[in-house]
């Protein structure tokens, strides 16, 4: 199969990007879109040309590092499926793909395809963990958790950070990921103790931090590689609202 | 509290109050005109001077004008800090599936607000600081707004057209809007996404249906 690519160049944060085109022959349809980035990287770097700056690391999604925005998806063709499970025979041969880094005033580029995600680790940081004490780990029996609200803390916890929901929103909007790490706590006993605090603080570190507001256009959830749904933008809404009106600042 | 009426959730949280307000609005607005499609027009002009005469109104007409302008005031000023989370666009457009009314919302709310602009100066405006004929029912006498709306729509066929543009404008806006007012203030959940998308789906039916009927009645009245 060959394959033209256009992939954004940027030397660095500050530098001015441009697309770069090239050109790539011999790509195997079962390799993966990864594979095939890398087989670039051996030929630009054969031929004296500085190689392709991407970002990736588990390569089974789970660690939410890959990040290109292919062909105008987030994460590529294929529903819930990150980078890194995307494979070329989505591709035809004699395709053209366009790669985009992450495009957000809060995820700025650091050099080509990769991006500064440090904004998600500050979010975590207002508010994303359990402060209290919450002991040894309790016999199974003496904290209860309904099933319902187990799958629910588990769906959302299925959130890997990747930022193709701020990737996917038209604003640029982080709501899909503050309402995953929200709703996930809310929902265990652990969590539910500092609920209120903690919708407070990552709202309002989300706003500070630049991202923009949710319309509901539903693009995050189309785009989710874990598949995480706006009911629980519905949900943090709905944590928001009562800590506001409840919870004295 | 006070964080609330500045932070991105709470900013939403007005849209949606006020937008849902406004909702209730279009319901009596539609329900009133509807009376335009029975008999004479007498029943339609006692029915808009109790409306416009009622002393509730005096109350209801400032807190319509107010539900208004904050939904606009609300809308420009989170559509311009949005622009601003993603100062460099794609090279290529977002492919990703989301409903067209949900992605321009604000375009969609600006051309209802060029439609309400001409909506006003054709009948809010002649009725409340302009000169209208009046009529006599049952001896009272009361402005003929039913002669107005015929008025117009018999004297230029495109303000049938024009109502019945901002009829689709309102409808597409609608679509969104009803299940997405649900959605921000948190009364949602997986099941009721898809119930309240339907129950919107028909509310903008009923809404935008009724009001591009009446212009395309008069259409078929006098017109053709």
């Amino acid at each position: 199969m060959k394959i033209k690519l256009n992939i954004w160049k940027q030397a660095n944060a500050k530098a001015k990007g441009k697309f770069e085109r090239y050109e790539l022959d011999g790509v195997d349809a079962e390799m993966s879109f990864l594979e095939m980035l890398d087989s670039l990287n051996e030929k630009l770097i054969k031929e004296g040309k500085e190689p392709v700056a991407f970002e990736h690391d588990c390569h089974e999604a789970i660690c939410g590092c890959c990040s290109l925005y292919i062909n105008g998806h987030p994460h590529g063709p294929g529903k819930e499926t990150a980078t890194c499970q995307v494979h070329m025979r989505s591709f035809k041969d004699g395709d053209t793909i366009t790669v985009e880094p992450w495009r957000a005033k809060s995820f700025p580029v650091l050099k080509d395809l990769m991006v500064d995600r440090k904004a998600f680790d500050k979010l975590m940081a207002a508010g994303g963990f359990i402060s209290i004490d919450a002991g040894q780990a309790p016999d199974a029996n003496s904290v209860l958790v309904g099933k319902i609200d187990a799958d629910k803390a588990f769906d959302a916890a299925a959130c890997i950070g990747c930022g193709a929901c701020v990737a996917a929103c038209k604003n640029s909007s982080a709501m899909l990921f503050v309402a995953a790490k929200v709703s996930q706590l809310a929902l265990l006993p652990q969590g539910k103790v500092e609920a209120k605090r903690r919708a407070l603080n990552m709202v309002a570190k989300m706003d500070e931090l630049g991202f923009g507001s949710c319309t509901n256009t539903g693009a995050c959830e189309a785009e989710c590689p874990k598949g995480i749904g706006i009911d629980f933008i519905a949900k943090l809404n709905r944590e928001y609202l009562s800590a506001s009106f409840s919870e004295a600042e | 509290m006070t964080k609330f009426f500045t932070s991105s959730i709470g900013q939403k949280f007005f849209m949606s109050i006020t937008g849902l307000f406004l909702m209730v609005f279009l319901m009596v607005h539609l329900t009133i005109n509807s009376l335009l499609l029975f008999g004479d027009g007498t029943l339609f002009n006692v029915a808009a001077n109790f409306m416009s005469s009622n002393p509730l109104m005096k109350v209801v007409e400032p807190i319509l004008a107010l539900g208004f302008i904050l939904h606009i005031i609300y809308a420009a000023y989170i559509t311009l800090k949005n622009m601003k989370a993603r100062p460099q666009g794609y090279k290529v457009a977002s492919k990703t599936k989301a409903s067209w009314a949900s992605k321009n919302m604000f375009i969609l709310g600006a051309l209802i607000f060029i439609f309400l602009a001409i909506h006003l100066a054709n009948f809010f405006w002649k009725i409340k600081f302009g000169t209208v004929e009046t009529t006599h029912v049952e001896g009272q006498e009361l402005h003929n707004v039913y002669a107005l709306v015929a008025g117009l729509f018999k004297g230029w066929w495109w303000y049938n057209v024009l109502y019945m543009l901002g009829a689709i404008f309102l409808f597409l806006h609608l679509t969104h809007g009803f299940w997405s007012a649900f959605q921000t203030i948190g009364w949602n959940n997986e099941k009721w996404i898809r119930r309240f998308k339907t129950i919107g789906y028909i509310y903008a039916i009923i809404i935008a249906g009724g009001f591009a009927f009446i212009p395309l009645y008069f259409l078929l009245k006098f017109v053709v």
